[in-house]
């Protein structure tokens, strides 16, 4: 058989070719070379003729924040298989993914065929955008420390109305009160009632227990659990000073938050 | 309708009634009209060994009857050089009095108290007369005639000069202050503790030891008993102890945050107090166990201190912030007749009705600074008071002594709070306590 290759056979043609344009009129015409019988074996699909080749691989936005999504894009050829890391698997030989990394990643695409392998990388920086730096972990104080945190609430000359200093006072402390109970759930906290020294100590002992009352109730319409507070009257038996002034007066008519039993 | 009477025109009619004027004083309504007794009391002489005591006893006896504020006693700096030892020492010159050296000037007396010590076997043997010198015979004269039999010693000397004063005391009518006892706080131990004393200040001991706060003494009528408040369980509750030997009795306290003031009825079967069972203190009637609880007032206000008149079970006095600042107001039994006693002024409290249950003491800040408390004497039926303390330092808790005339307060004029004693006229003034701070007395037979 006459083996032609293809450039013999191309050969050919062309000399036909210039025949067939110079003996146009009464040329005989010289038979068309045989087409060339394709060959069975090796090299006969047109199409792999190689190695794969990635194309391309890219991923867009290169840098996103913590949360949003990048896509990655991808052409491959000659190849039977591409397969991305980071749980994407085994893909078409072109296409996009979308994807939303939690930290910076770099993904390897890799494209195979029976003519060997090849991998491309794409990366996406992941920023975390700016906060707060998480909080320590609240440390637990003990229960005295606690209490010392309560503020006193102050009266008027005997009275026993909440006046709007007290609200404040009491207000802050329901806050506490309750992390208090949440931190020490079988605690009972103390209400003391006090008077200044000048009414007669038996009418005190009554005075002292409506302020350690008004306070009680106070707190109790802020939630704090009225189980768990006890009021003590304490009258003017226990003065915090003793000086003849309006101000140790004052500092004396007041209620104040003392451990419970 | 109130009348007061001022200070300077108090002072003038005290003088007068020193002269044995019509009194106007309430202090003189309580003793008595017809003028205090001008009473000479001689130097006794005692025989054998009697003698190295008679100082004691005359020393005894004599302020014995000067401290019971029944006597206008005569100054023995006039008295005649010659002192009778017994009746046969009397030589009447034939008038109308027996002895005129002792009944016209300069002793000007009514009454002579006189006698003599023995020493028979070693026992002091006193002999004790008295004798109204208004009479013109010794037989008309003599008042009291009298032995007594006592130990040869001091002890014996002063029981003998106490015995033979009473005996005085009681012919005029006067109550006798011997064996009497005051309860009252002191924190000389490190706590606010119940103590107990005789009423001249001697024999001072501690009741309760619970190391708490125990204020507000109330003391029964026969003297067993003595209520007071107590912090021992965390709050103020109300504590019965026996005073013979301190056990503690069982108190029923309703449950209230308060529980305080209680005070005895006449008959010593329920206790009167104020609780906060209803909200503001209010107060309340039990039995001495605490069973059959009653509720008595009805306000909003915070009221305490319940004192029932010893002559009359269903009337008390009671301390309430009704109206205002602390007054004292007087109702019934039953809650009901509530009068206003004080007249809304300062800040009134402490109320403490005289046997006599037509009287009170009480505490009053009328006429000072908050705070600047002073004893008050009130008739009850016209409102009119005295002022029996001026603003010596700070005068609370004034409560009557058995006999009447004498009472006991605390008071802060020495610097630190103390127990005195004083006559209601405001004289005899003794200071009973001297150790860490002592306060809120109760006077008890």
């Amino acid at each position: 058989m006459l083996k032609m290759n293809s450039r013999g056979a191309i050969g050919v043609m062309v000399m036909m070719a210039a025949l067939a344009v110079g003996c146009k009129k009464n040329a005989p015409v010289a038979p068309a070379a045989p087409a060339p019988v394709p060959t069975t074996g090796e090299n006969t699909n047109p199409g792999s003729m190689g190695r794969p080749t990635i194309v391309s691989f890219t991923v867009e936005p290169t840098t996103v924040e913590r949360g949003q999504s990048a896509t990655l894009k991808w052409s491959v050829t000659n190849a039977t298989s591409v397969i991305i890391d980071h749980g994407i698997g085994s893909v078409d030989v072109s296409g996009q993914r979308t994807v939303v990394p939690a930290d910076s990643t770099t993904y390897i695409l890799t494209a195979s065929s029976e003519n060997g392998s090849t991998s491309a990388r794409a990366t996406v920086n992941v920023t975390v955008p700016a906060e707060a730096p998480e909080k320590a972990p609240r440390a637990k104080e003990g229960f005295e420390q606690q209490i010392g945190h309560l503020q006193d609430a102050y009266f008027d000359y005997d009275s026993n109305d909440v006046r709007s200093d007290a609200q404040t006072a009491l207000t802050a402390d329901a806050a506490t009160l309750k992390q208090i109970f949440a931190d020490f759930p079988s605690a009972t906290i103390i209400v003391e009632g006090h008077c200044d020294e000048r009414g007669s100590a038996e009418y005190n002992l009554g005075l002292g227990d409506r302020r350690a009352s008004a306070a009680k109730d106070f707190l109790v319409q802020l939630g704090v659990p009225s189980d768990k507070l006890k009021t003590v009257s304490y009258g003017k038996e226990r003065p915090v000073c003793t000086e003849a002034t309006e101000d140790c007066y004052q500092r004396n008519r007041r209620a104040h938050f003392s451990a419970g039993q | 309708m109130i009348q007061r009477l001022s200070v300077p025109l108090l002072a003038l009619l005290s003088a007068a009634f020193m002269h044995a004027q019509p009194q106007a004083t309430i202090y003189g309504d309580i003793i008595g009209k017809g003028g205090r007794p001008k009473l000479a009391v001689t130097d006794f002489k005692g025989a054998g060994a009697a003698a190295a005591f008679m100082s004691t006893f005359n020393g005894t006896l004599f302020s014995d009857l000067q401290k019971s504020g029944l006597f206008d006693m005569a100054s023995k700096s006039y008295y005649p050089t010659a002192q009778p030892q017994s009746p046969n020492d009397f030589h009447p010159p034939g008038g109308a009095e027996i002895a005129p050296e002792w009944s016209g000037p300069p002793v000007n007396a009514s009454h002579l108290a006189f006698g003599y010590a023995a020493d028979q076997g070693g026992t002091f043997v006193l002999y004790g007369y008295l004798f109204d010198l208004h009479q013109s015979t010794i037989q008309g004269a003599q008042a009291l005639a009298k032995r007594y039999f006592e130990t040869m010693n001091d002890d014996g000397a002063r029981k003998g000069a106490h015995e033979f004063a009473n005996d005085i005391i009681a012919f005029f009518g006067g109550g006798s202050l011997t064996g009497t006892k005051i309860y009252f706080v002191s924190n000389r131990g490190g706590s606010e503790e119940m103590w107990v004393m005789d009423y001249d200040g001697s024999n001072q001991h501690q009741l309760s030891h619970n190391r708490g706060i125990n204020i507000m003494p109330a003391v029964s009528p026969d003297g067993s008993l003595v209520a007071f408040t107590s912090y021992r369980h965390g709050r103020p509750q109300i504590d019965i102890l026996e005073t013979a030997g301190g056990r503690l009795r069982t108190f029923l306290n309703p449950d209230a945050s308060v529980n305080a003031n209680p005070a005895f009825s006449p008959d010593g079967r329920f206790l009167y107090f104020a609780s906060s069972l209803a909200g503001p203190e209010q107060i309340y009637r039990s039995t001495i166990t605490g069973g059959g609880l009653t509720r008595i007032s009805h306000s909003k206000a915070v009221e305490t201190e319940p004192k029932v008149n010893p002559k009359n079970p269903n009337q008390l006095v009671f301390v309430s912030g009704r109206t205002g600042p602390e007054q004292v107001f007087m109702m019934n039994s039953d809650g009901l007749d509530v009068e206003r006693l004080t007249d809304g002024t300062g800040e009134a409290s402490n109320p403490c009705w005289h046997p006599d249950g037509q009287h009170i003491l009480f505490s009053w800040t009328r006429g000072y600074a908050k705070g600047d408390w002073n004893v008050f004497l009130m008739d009850v039926a016209s409102r009119r008071y005295d002022q029996l303390t001026h603003s010596e330092g700070r005068n609370e808790n004034p409560v009557w002594a058995p006999d009447g005339r004498h009472l006991v307060f605390g008071s802060n004029r020495s610097g630190s709070y103390q127990i005195w004693t004083m006559l209601a006229d405001g004289t005899a003034l003794t200071r009973l306590t001297n150790l860490g701070q002592n306060k809120q007395p109760v006077w008890s037979k």
